[in-house]
């Protein structure tokens, strides 16, 4: 019983240094933002360990933190190879291929407004769809390997990156525009002078709706079939076996992926985007 | 309803696409098939007939996929197994249960939020960075799990859809419980309104834009949920299920007819919501 008066009485002690830190002055400062949430995710997962300790959860229904992260700490090279197998060769190739056709049709069809105007519903339409289930079909025609996961992150990322570009591309006003006119700019240079960089915005936030969307179509194609590596792969078959700390310490690999890649792309948009207003400090 | 006109030619368009698609990539098998006959190489008018309705065709055709549609939901009893319209209300009642859960939960914790700063500062930083994580890798996880203690069915795809539906709804509510500005925060105050007032009053009208945005997200994620959900127990009922047995068999028609089936579930639940968010905003007066 001492574990899990232990966890509770260190979930107290979080609690109370947050309450206390959030209505001090440290909580203006960036330490005191950062510390603040950093507590809350150690007490919790100190409660957590208390818990499943104390109470003598079996493992098989939920392995404490302390088991992940070992297991984290010997299967490295397996979880290596998860990560490449799923989120490099299946999530990023498809995103790649995905964002960039998406960009490519918007930009085709910008000089359309019938054919944007027909779009745009059709568009927005399939966003709101559940996508992930063309992986089967896309499974059959591409085989168990990481290129039917590729064709099944392409079609997700495709329609909310298209909408977003389109969305973009209107975001220039009439002055600009006839500013570029009286430069007698042509329709490319206005393209790439003025009407691309202002849709940046816009294409970020495509971009890091469909980075989430990415490693999700990845991870649940495997489901529906694949080699004997990716991380869906093995959450599905360490379910056979019980081994609840693999899935556990793949689904910690997959927030982390998740996390950096958003974080990455953030970071590319904060460095491109640095005149918006959104980005200024 | 000007935009009825471009919309109609680019499904028209998609249509088109497709049946140039399915001739194809289904006439490798026709022409297969005339090989090992030992007849001639078809005529390419011949090759088109015989890819329009093959057994398992590599794509199948619209009218395939729409006749599997129709046959599937209207020529067969609601309580075959093989009727859609019963695998999609299993779909379906899981994707509800779980989303009126999530919603729930979601708003209440959106309610903590906005009132302790304490759990502001501790929450919402994981709800925001929760939304960049793969949370559907956990799903088969859940069902095995919730399995081995007892529950099965309807309950592990609820929790599901709940998990996926609740995030969004707390940030969206979040937001929209913070959208008053002080001006009217002060107006209330010198109206010496109470803490409960001004919440019901004024946060709470002035969120509703900001929850029916979030409940479109969250209901479509919840339908993901459920049909992800469905997966792991192998094919049982459902629309995952369909779509699992019928990769499992190379049933591609019935996979088509499994994947439209859902999105017409999703897109009719977006709708139905979407006309809920009309009402209520019209009678809150504020139609956009």
């Amino acid at each position: 019983m001492s574990w899990v008066t232990l966890a509770l009485a260190a979930w107290a002690g979080g609690w109370y240094v947050n309450v206390r830190l959030s209505h001090s002055r440290a909580a203006r400062t960036r330490v005191g933002q950062l510390a603040v949430p950093v507590i809350f995710g150690i007490t919790v997962l100190v409660l957590w360990e208390g818990l499943v300790r104390g109470l003598g959860v079996s493992p098989v229904i939920l392995p404490p933190p302390s088991a992940v992260a070992a297991r984290i700490g010997s299967s490295l090279p397996t979880l290596g190879a998860d990560f490449w197998q799923t989120a490099v060769k299946g999530a990023l190739t498809g995103y790649l291929l995905g964002c960039g056709a998406a960009v490519l049709t918007a930009i085709a069809i910008d000089r359309s407004p019938f054919l944007q105007k027909g779009l745009l519903p059709v568009g927005n339409f399939v966003a709101a769809l559940p996508i992930v289930g063309v992986a089967p079909i896309m499974v059959m025609w591409f085989g168990f390997d990481w290129q039917s996961k590729a064709a099944v992150v392409v079609i997700m990322v495709f329609f909310p990156m298209l909408v977003n570009t389109v969305a973009g591309l209107k975001a220039t006003d009439a002055m600009q525009r006839d500013l570029m006119a009286t430069y007698s700019a042509s329709y490319w240079q206005t393209l790439a002078k003025l009407r691309l960089p202002a849709a940046m915005p816009f294409i970020f936030n495509g971009l890091k709706i469909s980075s989430t969307l990415a490693l999700i179509g990845a991870i649940v194609a495997e489901f529906f079939g694949s080699p004997i590596v990716g991380m869906g792969f093995r959450i599905n078959a360490s379910i056979g076996q019980l081994a609840l700390d693999m899935i556990w310490a793949e689904i910690a690999v997959a927030a982390l992926a998740g996390s950096a890649f958003y974080g990455l792309v953030a970071l590319i948009e904060r460095r491109m985007t640095f005149w918006h207003p959104s980005q200024r400090t | 309803m000007r935009n009825i006109l471009p919309i109609l030619t680019v499904v028209a368009t998609i249509v088109v696409l497709w049946y140039l698609a399915a001739v194809k990539l289904n006439s490798a098998w026709v022409y297969d098939q005339a090989t090992r006959a030992g007849a001639d190489m078809p005529a390419f008018s011949q090759v088109v007939s015989e890819t329009m309705n093959q057994d398992r065709p590599v794509l199948p055709t619209p009218h395939q996929v729409g006749a599997e549609l129709w046959k599937s939901t209207v020529g067969m009893a609601v309580t075959s197994k093989r009727s859609l319209v019963y695998h999609g209300w299993v779909t379906i009642s899981a994707t509800l249960l779980g989303f009126a859960i999530g919603t729930g939960l979601g708003v209440l914790l959106a309610v903590g939020i906005i009132h302790n700063r304490a759990m502001d500062m501790s929450v919402m930083p994981w709800a925001i960075a929760s939304q960049t994580i793969p949370i559907l890798a956990i799903a088969p996880m859940i069902i095995v799990v919730l399995n081995s203690l007892g529950l099965q069915g309807l309950v592990p795809k609820a929790i599901i859809s709940a998990y996926l539906s609740f995030f969004p709804v707390v940030v969206g509510m979040v937001k929209g419980l913070r959208s008053p500005d002080q001006m009217q925060l002060d107006l209330l105050k010198t109206y010496n309104a109470s803490a409960a007032g001004a919440f019901w009053k004024l946060r709470v009208p002035s969120s509703m834009p900001y929850l029916f945005a979030s409940l479109k997200v969250g209901i479509a994620a919840s339908l993901v949920g459920a049909i992800v959900g469905e997966l792991p127990t192998g094919a049982v009922a459902g629309l995952g299920a369909r779509l699992l047995s019928g990769s499992y068999y190379g049933q591609t028609v019935q996979i088509w007819a499994a994947l439209f089936a859902a999105a017409i579930v999703a897109a009719g639940m977006v709708i139905v919501i979407g006309l809920i968010e009309k009402g209520t905003l019209r009678r809150m007066g504020m139609v956009r």
